[in-house]
């Protein structure tokens, strides 16, 4: 599959680079739209090695990337009338962030491609560009030892980049704050629906099983009248975890998600039981707000994941307190549910 | 801000160098620059990413860092672990 955003080749030192576009086509839009609900996540990257935008010198700054196609894109889309070189580090399709924390956006790798590439040859200085957010992978020192070259870190967002090169390669303290306002939260949402899907579809299974339980035994007739309602129920409770909470998370009270994803389950109840759709006998509802609420809750815990601000000390100490009651009002739910059919 | 007083930020200031990377890689500005030292200004905003540890060339910063999410920290449970995406390289699609 050709990479239409090659559009030719420029000579550095005996060897051709390829130079790559900054413009964004419809093929690429689409790829991102897919990416962001989880489709073909794993093989959507580039190959690592340098490439070229605009016709860049030895004098020209470089950049350093993943080669997350994403990643990639959002780069290069950001410098459209610049000269300048990126060289994308092998990062097995990872976006910086993730691959920093895990290693492959890492010194050792940043250190090897610069030697694949033999860049000392392509420019004729010793600055390297890197994300911000790179340096949870990177030790700048260590890259200078290896490699005489000297990592700048530049801002986290790259939209950012021109002004930063504008002002000599200073980055403003707001260039180097992380965010996570609205926008950026809803981006992450469509992911970690998908992402969940095999927590939901077993959630439904079990409830839809438990429908067909009456105080006849096992009927087909009841899985009709009562599966639907429970299944969709399961769904709201989903929904109220993994969309809701992540919409309006600065604006639910308490800190930790999981007791966020409480909150956000109890109101979707609430409005079932207010609406008349939840009925039934008093077994039946409270194990209905006990199942929607460990339900939201546990979903609203996963989003620490997707966060920029959760750290591992306090989810850890999240889950210690949260887990225990997630596991009992899901037991206690199913167990009341059961109950309540043969009252 | 996440939970307050969870963090295991430390920066041992005699050490510090004052050469002000923590400040420049931080993403929550949770240290500043004065009297030549780094100091921690905003310790629970801490999101223990660890990168000012890493690029601290004298080693005056240490901090708990690794995968920090729940689903990661579950799977480390069930593998007996430490908190792990699982993520062979092939199967790189966690994050």
């Amino acid at each position: 599959m050709k990479d239409s955003f090659l559009i030719g080749k420029v000579t550095a030192s005996g060897t051709l680079v390829p130079q790559i576009s900054t413009e964004i086509s419809v093929k690429d839009f689409l790829g991102a739209i897919m990416v962001r609900w989880g489709i073909n996540r794993n093989k959507y990257r580039v190959g690592p090695g340098l490439y070229a935008v605009g016709t860049p010198g030895p004098e020209s700054e470089v950049f350093v990337t993943a080669n997350y196609k994403l990643t990639f894109d959002i780069l290069r889309k950001n410098m459209t009338g610049l000269n300048v070189w990126i060289l994308v580090l092998d990062t097995k399709g990872v976006n910086v962030w993730c691959a920093a924390g895990k290693g492959t956006f890492g010194t050792k790798e940043l250190v090897s491609r610069i030697r694949l590439v033999s860049l000392e040859r392509i420019v004729n200085h010793k600055r390297l560009i890197l994300p911000q957010l790179g340096a949870t992978g990177v030790a700048a020192h260590k890259v200078k030892e290896e490699t005489g070259f000297n990592v700048h870190y530049g801002p986290v967002r790259a939209t950012d980049i021109k002004k930063f090169i504008l002002d000599g390669n200073r980055a403003e303290k707001e260039m180097r704050k992380v965010t996570f306002n609205f926008k950026d939260r809803v981006k992450l949402i469509p992911n970690d629906f998908m992402y969940g899907k095999f927590y939901l579809l077993g959630a439904m299974a079990v409830l839809f099983l438990i429908s067909g339980i009456s105080g006849n035994g096992f009927s087909y007739k009841d899985f009709s009248g009562e599966g639907g309602p429970a299944i969709l129920k399961v769904f709201l409770a989903y929904i109220a975890g993994i969309v809701i909470t992540p919409m309006l998370l600065p604006y639910i009270p308490a800190r930790k998600f999981s007791v966020k994803g409480f909150y956000a389950g109890t109101v979707v109840f609430l409005i079932l039981l207010l609406s008349k759709y939840t009925r039934g006998n008093i077994f039946e509802i409270i194990s209905w707000f006990l199942i929607m609420t460990a339900i939201s809750s546990f979903l609203a815990m996963n989003f620490t994941g997707s966060s920029t601000f959760t750290s591992l000390s306090g989810v850890k100490k999240e889950m210690k307190i949260s887990v225990p009651f997630q596991i009992v009002f899901a037991l206690v739910g199913i167990i009341l549910q059961v109950v309540g059919k043969f009252i | 801000m996440y939970l307050p007083d969870v963090v295991t930020l430390e920066l041992c200031e005699t050490t510090c160098n004052g050469c002000g990377m923590c400040i420049k890689v931080c993403p929550h500005e949770v240290f500043e620059l004065s009297g030549g030292k780094a100091h921690i200004i905003r310790r629970d905003y801490c999101m223990e990413c660890g990168a000012c540890a890493l690029n601290c060339q004298v080693q005056a910063i240490k901090v708990n860092s690794g995968v920090g999410c729940a689903a990661g920290i579950i799977n480390g449970i069930l593998r007996n672990s430490e908190p792990t995406c699982g993520c062979s390289e092939s199967k790189a699609n966690c994050c």
